[in-house]
């Protein structure tokens, strides 16, 4: 499986670690947001079969978190971004 | 008090050490400074024009570029690897911080890493073992963190015939044993 890094190019996927769902990004305030909120943050999980947000890590390159989209059925990479632009975009700043 | 302070190289000696094996040969060095240099959020514009000014080149993802005093290699977004001369510049956080003051975050690193010089023809028979990199493709200036044995290292490719390896200083022993392993099963 080859990851299309967004600044290093086409890489493969070994040079990676995996995390998990991308929504693992959206904490929940834990001050405010109640604890049924943070409960679903902690322990639920879609498991779509099809296109999926996850995580992963460029360990053995760059260091760099990514966000790559990915259809859990064929393996096909549909979208590759990197994890702190996602995470702005979201209107997080740090 | 003849108590002199001995300072040691990474590898423990009191000179660096210099293996040759078949065509390959691989030299501790221990004269380079070493600072990791990463931008201030949204200090880009005063960032670049500190680094302008200063003589530190910034080159882009995945390269090396030589200055005149300062050297650079890409390691990550927005972060740099400044190496320096370090006879002059041993204190090279303190070179470096009154250049950029408070447009960037400077980590002293010198003493983090070892750094093999390896050098000889058919580099990329010794490298295409150790890592995934492919040197014949890659053009000259090409850096990258990559790992080797287990090991984190950084590898820049000066030519075809010179690569300049910085790996952690604490395993420095084990990395070196690494290359000569490599070289020795190829010659």
């Amino acid at each position: 499986m080859i990851i299309n890094h967004p600044i290093l190019g086409p890489r493969d996927a070994q040079e990676f670690v995996y995390l998990g769902d991308a929504n693992l990004m959206g904490r929940p305030d834990g001050m405010t947001a109640g604890i049924e909120a943070f409960h679903d943050y902690l322990y639920n999980r879609d498991n779509p079969a099809g296109a999926h947000r996850e995580l992963w890590y460029h360990e053995q390159g760059d260091r760099s978190w990514l966000v790559v989209t990915r259809n859990t059925v064929t393996h096909e990479i549909l979208k590759v971004e990197m994890a702190r632009d996602v995470a702005r975009a979201g209107g997080r700043s740090k | 008090m003849a108590n002199a302070w001995k300072s040691l190289t990474a590898l423990g000696q009191d000179t660096a050490q210099v293996v040759a094996i078949g065509p390959y040969q691989i030299s501790e060095r221990f004269d380079v400074a070493l600072a990791s240099l990463a931008v201030r959020r949204g200090q880009n514009a005063a960032f670049a024009m500190a680094a302008q000014t200063a003589g530190v080149p910034l080159p882009p993802a995945s390269s090396f570029a030589a200055g005149e005093v300062f050297s650079a290699f890409w390691v990550t977004p927005e972060m740099w690897f400044i190496e320096a001369d370090f006879a002059s510049h041993q204190d090279i956080t303190a070179h470096l911080k009154p250049l950029f003051g408070d447009t960037a975050s400077i980590t002293e690193q010198t003493d983090a890493w070892v750094r093999f010089d390896v050098a000889g023809t058919g580099l990329a028979a010794l490298f295409e073992r150790l890592t995934n990199i492919d040197l014949v493709s890659l053009p000259d200036g090409f850096a990258s963190r990559t790992v080797i044995e287990h090991l984190g290292v950084y590898l820049i490719k000066r030519s075809a015939t010179e690569v300049v390896l910085y790996g952690p200083r604490s395993s420095a022993l084990g990395l070196l044993h690494a290359l000569q392993v490599t070289a020795k099963s190829i010659i």
